[in-house]
């Protein structure tokens, strides 16, 4: 039967979107006439929270090992994807194909989208677990890591996670408006994700009107004062975070020179042999920039701009104009290595050093935070404690991406972590550790829940229509999307009639 | 006259449906392995026998549609090129392609699991594959943007290389491509999935 099933399910996709062939339409309605979602009377019900990268993953995942089990996505806000808008930076369009595969995996007819759905707030864990078998949270990490030290909320600095928020358009971060009248930015944290700052803090402005940065952003990115970013690590250049294509990107930047402490690489050359291929390519990129053949620097010599990675230093204090109150500089601790290579400690030296700076941008690290008393949670950590994807003394309940594992890694990680959760959620279900022999009700309930609560859920096809709204505005600029700023005018064009 | 008409007529239904198969590769189910690539599969494990012709006829089609566009002919020997998939179960999957086939596109063809997030724009590592040793030195070397993304790849090898950035040549016949076993409880614990 199940072959039956596919192969119709099938047809009906082959055809969508496109007139279909009469005989397709009669025999397809006649075998399963009653339209989306209707496969069979008890399949397996899944709720996933979110609808970023370990969502759609975990989605996809699920759809292709099973053909009855059901997937819906519920999102906070009206539009989908998460990271791969609000996260991955403008001029990475590439990373973004990402969103054509998650596209497909929401048009399919066992997948719907539920956005502008506050998981937590509108509608809770527990009433999702009634209506659903199981349910994945993949919501991510949406706090940041505090560095905890004197200053940290002087105007002028910044957590990255904002920052970024601030230039891709994310609702919460629209009214950041950060001063860049200043000529040194700091960033503390050497991970893709303060390069990525680092990066579009220096990037000429024709490169940046040609993404999807949103406009507010790219004014004032053109306004900016900004000519040199110091970024700042704990430890030294065999422990950066970053990979060797954001640190190639930033070695590579039009009109902007490296400046780097070549005291820094001391023995550096000689630890390079006994290295793993990544942080050896990643080391002699960086060495070959700090020591850079004197032809190569007088070439660059007309640049404008400076970036630089400064090593084993930590923030003690931001410190403040004292007539403003705002940041006039930052004074960082000078730290030694305990012990060497991914496991070394950096120790304070007790000897400080001040810089100067009107910007501090603080990237190190975000954080995922509990979003329902009833969800088990590891504070220290900040993750759901989990055994492969299955959430600890909670039946029914699955995590997937940073929420499972803790905010790091790139695409590929998240992938595969959240293939593990589905795969985790079919065994049960094979074994039957994961009941799911009485039917469930599904989005069915909870739409009716959330109706009565004034809630109204964006589907994808009305994601579609900000899309295209979004599309047609970026065109007028010459941008791929010029992104929806608010939550209301997100909500007011999904609701238009076409 | 009236027979050429009824072999126009039929050959346009032909060509109909050759047309609508390419845009699978637009439909959710192309990458969810469960239109072309599920019936493919299906096909593999020799059940369903009565679905079988509907499954070759998409697959005439789909050569069809090759030929018509002026591409290299399946048929000519001098074109084919046999690889093994060696999948992430450690099943081997052989594969009858040609000159100039992307091994990523290929293998998700075929209903192998070989994601290709960033769609070959070498932005991601979800394509890595290893490559055997008989095969990796006659591949061109890849260039640096496909360096620095393998060096993101999970489980990277001397021998690791991105699916997208494989294109097959006569010289590559017999080539074997091994999925990385990246993905943890599945193969810890034994477990085999079942059809459904």
């Amino acid at each position: 039967m199940s072959g039956h099933k596919m192969i119709f399910s099938g047809l009906k996709v082959w055809t969508k979107g496109r007139s279909r062939p009469a005989w397709i339409s009669r025999f397809h309605d006649g075998m399963n006439g009653r339209g989306k979602a209707s496969f069979s009377t008890c399949s397996p019900k899944v709720c996933i929270v979110g609808s970023g990268p370990a969502a759609f993953y975990t989605a996809q995942s699920l759809i292709k090992a099973r053909q009855d089990v059901e997937v819906d996505l519920y999102e906070r806000l009206p539009v989908p994807f998460g990271l791969v808008r609000f996260g991955v930076a403008p001029d990475h369009p590439e990373v973004k194909n990402v969103i054509n595969t998650f596209t497909q995996t929401a048009k399919h007819p066992r997948c719907s989208f539920y956005g502008n759905v506050n998981v937590g707030k509108d509608v809770s864990v527990k009433e999702l677990q009634q209506a659903y078998h199981a349910v994945v949270l993949s919501y991510g990490a949406e706090g940041n890591r505090s560095m905890g030290v004197p200053g940290e909320d002087l105007a002028g600095v910044y957590s990255a996670k904002d920052f970024v928020g601030w230039y891709n358009g994310l609702p919460s971060c629209r009214e950041l408006s950060p001063d860049l009248s200043c000529e040194t930015a700091v960033i503390l944290g050497q991970g893709n994700v303060a390069l990525d700052v680092a990066r579009v803090l220096l990037s000429p402005i024709d490169i940046l009107k040609k993404t999807d940065i949103t406009q507010p952003a790219l004014e004032a990115l053109a306004e900016s004062q900004v000519r040199r970013v110091l970024v700042v690590g704990r430890r030294g250049p065999m422990q950066v975070a970053c990979t060797i294509k954001e640190l190639r990107e930033m070695v590579n930047l039009p009109n902007t020179r490296p400046d780097m402490v070549a005291a820094d690489f001391e023995g550096v050359t000689e630890a390079l042999k006994d290295l793993p291929r990544p942080r050896k390519r990643l080391t002699e990129l960086m060495l070959k920039t700090a020591v850079e053949v004197p032809g190569e620097k007088e070439k660059r010599n007309k640049a404008s701009r400076f970036w630089g990675l400064r090593f084993f230093r930590s923030p003690i204090e931001i410190l403040a104009d004292p007539d403003t109150n705002r940041t006039a500089g930052i004074r960082l601790g000078v730290n030694k290595l305990e012990g060497s290579g991914e496991g070394a400690r950096a120790v304070l030296t007790g000897e400080v050093e001040d810089v100067t700076c009107g910007l501090v941008i603080s990237s190190i690290g975000y954080k995922s935070i509990p979003i329902d008393p009833s969800v088990p949670f590891d504070s220290r950590k900040a993750i759901v404690p989990n055994n492969m994807g299955r959430i600890e003394q909670a039946a029914g309940l699955y995590c997937s991406g940073w929420l499972k594992t803790g905010p790091t890694g790139v695409i590929a990680t998240t992938m595969n972590n959240s293939f593990d959760t589905a795969r985790s959620m079919v065994e049960d279900m094979d074994s039957g550790t994961l009941d799911v022999s009485t039917a469930r009700t599904g989005s069915q309930s909870i739409c009716a829940l959330l109706g009565k609560r004034g809630v109204k859920p964006v589907t994808f096809s009305d994601w579609e229509k900000i899309d295209i709204v979004e599309m047609r505005r970026g065109e007028a600029t010459g941008k791929p999307r010029e992104k929806l700023l608010t939550v209301e005018e997100m909500l007011q064009v999904a609701r238009k009639n076409n | 006259m009236a027979a050429t008409a009824a072999v126009r007529s039929s050959m346009g239904l032909t060509l109909r449906l050759s047309r609508s198969i390419p845009d699978c590769s637009i439909c959710p189910l192309y990458k969810l392995k469960s239109c072309v690539t599920s019936v493919g599969s299906l096909q593999r494990r020799g059940s369903f026998d009565s679905f079988r012709i509907i499954n070759r006829h998409l697959q005439t089609s789909i050569g069809l549609y090759h030929s018509e566009e002026g591409s290299s002919n399946a048929e000519d020997p001098d074109d084919v090129v046999n690889l093994v998939y060696i999948d992430r179960s450690g099943q081997r999957i052989p594969v009858k392609a040609k000159v100039g086939d992307n091994v990523m596109y290929l293998a998700q063809k075929h209903g192998i699991e070989l994601e290709g997030a960033c769609e070959a724009s070498l932005a991601c590592s979800t394509c890595h594959v290893y490559v055997s040793a008989s095969h990796f030195d006659k591949l061109p070397e890849p260039e640096e943007r496909e360096d620095d993304m393998l060096d993101m790849a999970p489980m990277l090898q001397e021998n690791s290389r991105l699916g997208c950035q494989i294109i097959l040549t006569s010289e590559l016949e017999g080539i074997e491509l091994t999925l990385p076993k990246v993905t943890r409880n599945f193969y810890v614990d034994g477990h085999v999935p079942k059809p459904h």
